[in-house]
């Protein structure tokens, strides 16, 4: 996870509105961008988008709330996605999605109380020989069962609290 | 010099292939045994029920497949099968001798997949060496635009993303168009949950892609092109920048190709995450910077698409096809399957079956050889219940119509669809009402809300449902599921809406027995909607370890220590926390 100041950000945020700002329909990779940079679209980034492509910030949000990619709030340190293909739901996803949801206690679309994960489910990761698969922020883990996806979890947790 | 391949996929990453990577780099360079062997990433070999792979190819050509390879195991490789020159049975999953799972390649027929786990997708010479961009040359110096739309149509290849168009007569319809400024997109916005073909292909052979866009841009007169391919691939779009990065550089991509008037320029656009875009209205929008809606056709993008021009758009499999068909002739092709499903399709087995994978077949071979020959048949020797084909948008073929050839319209026939490729097998433990009730859970989210049947109708047949398998079923739920579907069906402007009913009615068609088990007697024959079922604990195997006691969130068991427990079904909420703890499985579902 990026861990540059708000200036550093600012700066790389600028320079891709510079770079795409005048193309044609730049709006999907300047929100792509914005979310690269800040790990979700802000206001602020929206109202920087306007400006330089000079469309209606209306429309600007438009287009953010019609994907799913784009989150508009600040998100947990941790993204775990869980999949919920096909393959996924008949070997058991919803006893998984369960497991995550009980050990962290949050629920889908919501981050942790502390802040380290944010849980959200997506519709096919693509690796359904590996069903059930979680990923985790750009680590994927395959053929889970609710105890192994509890004892990656923990394992998330205990880096932390030794990087702290 | 013996070569070590690894399969650096998706998949296989998921499954460890970077570890056994990493340790296969330092056991080299530790032996200093460069001048032994030479190690090589390759793509999807199609094995993923085996991952991680690693493929020996020994001086005289013969190759051995090792699986589940973790470090440990790629340390046996490089000491007995590379240095000792041992057989390693152990870890073999396939070789030239015909052994481990030789059935799942004997019936198939690689034509999009002829690079797969062949090639290092990010070395383009590797697909130089295999003929690549040869048909590119032929095509620029040798046929007209013209002559190649000919080509292509007699091949009778179709739409390989779905739809089963004649591609040919797409191309003609775009070159027929009107206008100096034209497009060509590639739609890898694979968004069939369960469907991973287009995802394995650019990340195993990227360039097969490039190349088809680069003969469909000739023949229709193109100068731009975009490739659409899903956010959630990164890897994909990695390899994918790397491949166009190299084949500008030799003169492929750009201005004056091969030295010749003809110039082509290639953009990736990530999706953002919404499965309407694989329409291709949608697309365009998307691509264009708007919400991904369809717009109603005509015109055809053919005729407006792209910034208003003419636009020719065309999945990953229909161009990783085109390069094979010029190199090998429309003829060679259209010998091979049905009397109108021509050359060969590739799937994305997945479910409940033994081997799971990527695999590409003959059109006309039967379901049935695909389930039982290549798949292996079902895991733990359960019985087949049926086969989803379509995704989405497709529906449930039951086990006693297997027997059908893969063609798209006996597929159609069936109330499925042939779909991109996603094919999810399913046993006796799957629900068909919690399969119909996932799909259109599916759908429902991503309808984008233009179409007032598709967005408020998907949501009403899915609360019925819901509540169908969650034991509040009526009776006339039934006939109103029918009722909507039709109405979505006729009443929606793409293809998301149009086919959404598909899952429920195929359902309805085959499994209404048990649709009428959930609503009239409150039962779920497969045991899947936990309203319906009851935990109950087997005095004979209890032990009384107290476990599921002590983890039941209700406390719904009761027992002393070492004593049998039982369960109080007035307060269980069959969250199933019981079975899953148990230790010597004494609960089970009635």
């Amino acid at each position: 996870m990026i861990s540059e100041s708000k200036e550093l950000k600012d700066e790389l945020f600028r320079r891709k509105l510079r770079r795409y700002g005048a193309e044609k329909g730049s709006i999907i990779p300047l929100l792509q961008a914005a979310q690269e940079i800040y790990s979700y679209v802000s206001e602020e980034a929206v109202s920087m988008i306007s400006e330089s492509t000079k469309i209606p910030q209306s429309s600007i949000f438009g287009v953010a709330t019609f994907y799913k990619q784009f989150r508009l709030k600040p998100v947990g340190k941790h993204i775990i996605k869980v999949c919920q293909g096909t393959a996924c739901h008949v070997n058991g996803s919803k006893e998984i999605m369960k497991a995550v949801e009980d050990h962290l206690s949050v629920k889908e679309d919501e981050n942790t109380k502390d802040g380290m994960f944010t849980l959200l489910s997506v519709a096919c990761l693509g690796c359904c020989s590996l069903s059930p698969a979680v990923m985790i922020d750009d680590e994927t883990y395959g053929k889970l069962t609710p105890d192994a996806i509890r004892e990656i979890l923990d394992s998330y947790r205990k880096t932390e609290g030794e990087e702290k | 010099m013996k070569t070590l391949l690894v399969g650096m996929g998706t998949c296989g990453i998921s499954a460890g292939a970077e570890k056994v990577w990493n340790e296969l780099i330092r056991l080299i360079d530790e032996g200093d045994l460069h001048d032994k062997v030479k190690l090589e990433k390759t793509g999807c070999i199609g094995m993923c029920y085996r991952e991680p792979l690693v493929e020996l190819r020994k001086e005289d050509g013969t190759k051995t497949i090792f699986g589940e390879i973790n470090p440990e195991k790629a340390a046996r490789i490089i000491e007995e099968a590379v240095l000792k020159e041992n057989d390693l049975d152990d870890l073999v999953v396939y070789d030239f001798k015909s052994g481990g799972d030789a059935s799942l390649f004997s019936k198939q027929m690689r034509v999009v997949l002829r690079n797969c786990g062949i090639i290092n997708p990010e070395n383009i010479d590797d697909y130089i060496d295999r003929d690549g961009y040869t048909a590119l040359e032929r095509v620029i110096f040798d046929y007209t635009p013209e002559e190649v739309i000919e080509e292509i149509t007699a091949s009778g290849l179709r739409g390989r993303g779905g739809g089963g168009f004649p591609t040919g007569k797409k191309w003609l319809f775009t070159k027929m168009s009107p206008g100096d400024k034209k497009y060509v997109i590639c739609n890898a916005d694979e968004g069939d949950p369960g469907a991973f073909m287009d995802r394995s292909v650019l990340e195993s052979d990227p360039h097969s892609v490039i190349e088809g866009m680069l003969i469909c841009a000739y023949a229709v007169g193109a100068q731009e092109g975009y490739i659409y391919v899903r956010a959630e691939y990164p890897k994909a779009i990695e390899r994918l920048k790397i491949a166009i990065n190299s084949a500008t550089e030799r003169g492929f991509l750009g201005d004056g190709i091969l030295k010749s008037h003809f110039k082509f320029s290639l953009k990736i656009k990530e999706g953002a995450g919404a499965f309407v875009c694989g329409e291709e209205t949608a697309l365009i929008a998307s691509i264009e910077g708007k919400r991904g809606m369809p717009r109603v056709r005509p015109p055809f993008p053919a005729v407006s698409g792209l910034w208003g021009k003419p636009t020719n758009i065309n999945n990953v499999e229909t161009f990783a096809n085109i390069p094979w068909i010029i190199i090998n002739g429309a003829e060679k092709f259209a010998s091979v399957g049905t009397e109108k499903s021509k050359g060969s399709k590739v799937f994305a087995l997945a479910g409940k079956i033994n081997r799971s994978g990527l695999i590409e077949v003959p059109m006309g071979l039967t379901i049935n050889e695909v389930v039982h020959d290549i798949a292996g048949g079902l895991k733990n020797g359960k019985k087949l219940k049926a086969v989803q084909m379509g995704g989405p948008s497709g529906g449930c073929i039951p086990a006693h119509m297997c027997d059908i050839p893969i063609d798209y319209e006996e597929i159609t026939k069936t109330g499925a669809i042939m779909g991109s490729g996603g094919l999810i097998v399913m046993d006796e433990d799957t629900c068909m009402v919690d399969v119909a009730r996932f799909f259109l859970s599916f759908t429902q989210k991503e309808s984008c809300g233009k179409c007032t049947f598709c967005r408020i109708g998907t949501k009403k047949m899915l609360e019925i449902l819901t509540r169908i398998t969650q034991g509040e079923g009526r009776e006339e739920d039934i006939p109103k599921l029918y009722e909507l579907a039709e109405k979505i069906k006729s009443a929606s402007l793409c293809g998301l809406g149009q086919t959404a009913p598909n899952p429920v009615l195929t359902t309805l068609k085959y499994f209404l027995e048990e649709y009428e088990a959930h609503i009239i007697d409150k039962k779920c024959p497969a045991k899947v909607c936990t309203a319906l079922v009851k935990f109950v604990i087997d005095p004979e195997k209890c032990v009384g370890c107290t476990l599921c006691a002590k983890k039941c969130p209700v406390e719904a068991i009761s027992g002393a220590p070492k004593k049998v427990h039982y369960i109080d079904l007035d307060k269980c909420i069959s969250c199933g926390t019981c079975m899953e703890v148990c230790p010597k499985e004494a609960v089970y579902k009635e």
